[in-house]
């Protein structure tokens, strides 16, 4: 007899091809995604041991690091490609010449599709609920937002799944995190995950799947669940989850690669049979009341490192762990931030619209709706990066290309830009930026370059006044 | 994979926290298609002035740290991406173990299956290894695999955990990939079944 079972037990039970005693399982991968900077030494490998790839059918790639998003000065891809130094043009040419080689689809440079791996997948509809899906990437918890198993990988498990579509894995433990309530204006998916990860730690999720639920996060839409997985490794947890329901079915309705007709009936009813069963046991459980949240923002130089925006930073006396004090002195230092100060009004260089974090289509609306009719403050280098060439097409036939243009943003290709400076967009040493991606760590935009995290909506508003902003007093403001 | 097995050695001591990935190889590194010559860009940015000159001060930089094939930190090291570009350039630049009081999960994976060994220690022990190595830096640490022991300069041991499938494969050098595949059959059973009933 079986007892009740989560969303995760479902999904692995599933895919456990052979469990032998002492030894980790066997799990089968429905969906491997591949980008230009982890794969390459995977396919020297396989080619050193004479292999094929398994199934390219259940394999996709992009190209999206080190690409240039800088839009290409005679319209021809070479012309974008004139951006990229010797070294990425090398891995970008390197990942094609595989994807031909394999017979892997590739969504690279020039295709419509191309665009950050995580936000493709599930543009595309490759991303279903109860997949697994892996990527050498750590953001690939993003996909768990529609109930599947995706988690990232090491170039070495890359190589295992391209010869065997299978990782030898042991089974983590399971965390239910219930966010109750409801937000408040101008807060979003983006503060809930701050909050969560200053809440529980960076490394507070270590060895967990984490499955959000509770009704603040059925109330969010896919791209916003998706905001919310996509950071669950920065509280270390090994992937993020959230039950399919409505929602996530008629996002997915239609999208190229889901099944159609009957069989799209048919998979509906399988995914309906995918949520936690009532009573399921969880390793452990935390609770986030959402109706409290204001928006959030980081002070330091890790995502946990984050507090209300109208907040006080945190100041090292206070901290009774003589190792934590040293990390936040360590922190303040590299942000060069004054303990127990304000972070409103602090100066800011740079803002950062993008990532795959928050560079769809709703957070492009969501920074728009605050850019319409305003100006960019002067000596501010705002950058809106979307997400792919999908969602840049449909931002462009919203006008929101416009209004970013006219308020004085640069619109730029999709692609992972300054969140991991890359691709030559970066911040300058000792300069400030507001950026909507996922991690704050010393150098991670531009070596010497500090990182405020925050939402679109507080990246906006500090685009807009040159400082660190509250938004919701930007949102209430009458445009001039 | 490369055997582990047992190492004695000098460690560098670098006992800070969170040391995510960014700061093991950042991510300007990346632009690699194999992994050698990794190890000169170990830490870069703690490591090396703007001007690409060794900062001294900074462990690594100490002539004694030439050749030291242990390293000891802080907690939850390595956390961040999944680039196992930070293991290459750790064994790049001759580490052939990681003691910490505990280690993130992607990064624990990508060393085991470089043979390079993460030692997680109780935070007690750690604390009494980094006042033995802070008072004596050219001390020797020994990791026995097989017994699972850490021995201090000072003779004190303690244990770490690993899973019995990782401790094997480290001792014996074992291909995992050559594991993996030995799972075909049953493999290609699975997805037979599958087609048959769409997940």
């Amino acid at each position: 007899m079986t007892g009740p079972k989560t969303l995760f037990e479902k999904i692995w039970e599933g895919h456990v091809v052979a469990q032998e005693p002492e030894s980790p399982a066997v799990l089968y991968i429905d969906l491997h995604l591949i980008h230009e900077v982890t794969s390459p030494q995977a396919f020297t490998g396989l080619c050193q041991r004479g292999l094929r790839v398994r199934r390219p059918d259940r394999t996709a790639a992009t190209i999206d690091h080190s690409l240039p998003t800088r839009p290409s000065p005679d319209g021809t891809l070479e012309g974008r490609l004139s951006f990229a130094d010797e070294l990425s043009r090398k891995q970008i040419l390197q990942l094609e010449e595989n994807c031909r080689e394999y017979g892997i689809p590739c969504y690279g440079l020039g295709s419509q599709y191309n665009g950050i791996v995580h936000v493709i997948g599930p543009e595309l509809g490759l991303t279903q609920p109860g997949k697994t899906i892996v990527c050498g990437d750590s953001h690939t918890s993003t996909h768990g937002a529609f109930g599947a198993l995706a988690f990232g990988i090491g170039t070495s498990e890359v190589e295992m799944v391209l010869a065997s579509q299978c990782l030898l894995q042991n089974r983590p433990r399971t965390m239910e995190v219930r966010v109750e309530g409801k937000l408040s204006p101008g807060v979003t998916a983006k503060d809930i995950i701050l909050a969560l990860i200053a809440k529980i730690g960076v490394g507070g999720g270590t060895g967990y799947v984490l499955e959000y639920s509770g009704p603040a996060i059925r109330a969010l839409n896919m791209e916003e669940r998706m905001t919310i997985c996509n950071m669950s490794i920065e509280a270390g947890a090994r992937a993020g989850m959230i039950a399919p329901d409505e929602i996530t079915f008629d996002y997915l309705a239609g999208r190229d690669f889901v099944p159609k007709g009957a069989d799209w009936e048919r998979a509906i009813e399988r995914w309906s049979l995918l949520p936690s069963d009532e009573d399921a046991f969880y390793d452990r459980q935390v609770i986030l009341d959402a109706s409290s949240l204001e928006p959030m923002i980081t002070y330091g130089t890790n995502p946990g490192m984050g507090i209300s925006i109208n907040a006080l930073v945190p100041t090292p006396q206070d901290v009774p762990l003589a190792d934590d004090r040293r990390a936040l002195e360590n922190a303040l230092q590299y942000m060069d931030l004054r303990p127990g100060s304000s972070l409103i009004g602090h100066p800011v260089n740079v803002v950062f619209i993008g990532s795959c974090t928050n560079s769809r289509i709703t957070d492009l609306r969501m920074a728009a709706n605050l850019f319409r009719g305003r100006k960019v403050a002067h000596g501010v280098h705002v950058l809106v990066v979307p997400g792919s060439q999908q969602v840049k097409r449909q931002a462009e036939v919203e006008g929101l290309d416009r209004v970013f243009r006219e308020a004085g943003a640069e619109w730029r290709e999709a692609g992972c830009s300054m969140c991991i400076a890359m691709n030559g967009d970066q911040v300058e040493p000792g300069q400030y930026a507001v950026s909507t991606s996922n991690r704050n760590f010393e150098g991670r935009q531009g070596k010497g370059g500090r990182t405020f995290l925050a939402s679109p909506l507080t990246a906006a508003a500090a685009a807009l006044t040159g400082q660190i902003t509250d938004p919701r007093t930007v949102i209430e403001q009458p445009i001039p | 994979m490369n055997p582990f097995q047992t190492i004695s050695s000098r460690a560098v001591l670098l006992p800070r926290d969170n040391v995510d990935t960014d700061q093991i190889i950042p991510a300007r590194f990346l632009k690699v298609t194999d992994k050698a010559g990794l190890g000169a860009n170990l830490f870069a940015d703690w490591r090396y002035s703007p001007a690409g000159e060794p900062l001294p001060g900074f462990p690594l930089n100490d002539p004694a740290a030439l050749g030291a094939g242990v390293l000891v930190v802080g907690n939850n090291f390595g956390c961040g991406s999944s680039r196992e570009h930070a293991p290459w350039a750790l064994i790049g630049f001759g580490f052939r173990a990681i003691i910490a009081t505990s280690f993130a999960d992607i990064f624990r994976n990508n060393s085991i299956k470089n043979g390079l060994l993460p030692v997680a220690i109780s935070p007690e022990a750690h604390q009494h290894l980094v006042g033995l190595l802070s008072e004596e830096p050219e001390a020797q640490v020994t990791i026995d695999l097989a017994s699972q022991k850490v021995t201090m300069p000072d003779g004190a041991q303690t244990s770490f955990p690993i899973d019995p499938f990782s401790k094997t494969c480290l001792l014996n050098g074992t291909d995992e990939l050559g594991y993996l595949l030995s799972f075909s059959d049953r493999i290609s059973a699975y997805e037979q079944a599958r087609e048959n009933t769409p997940a």
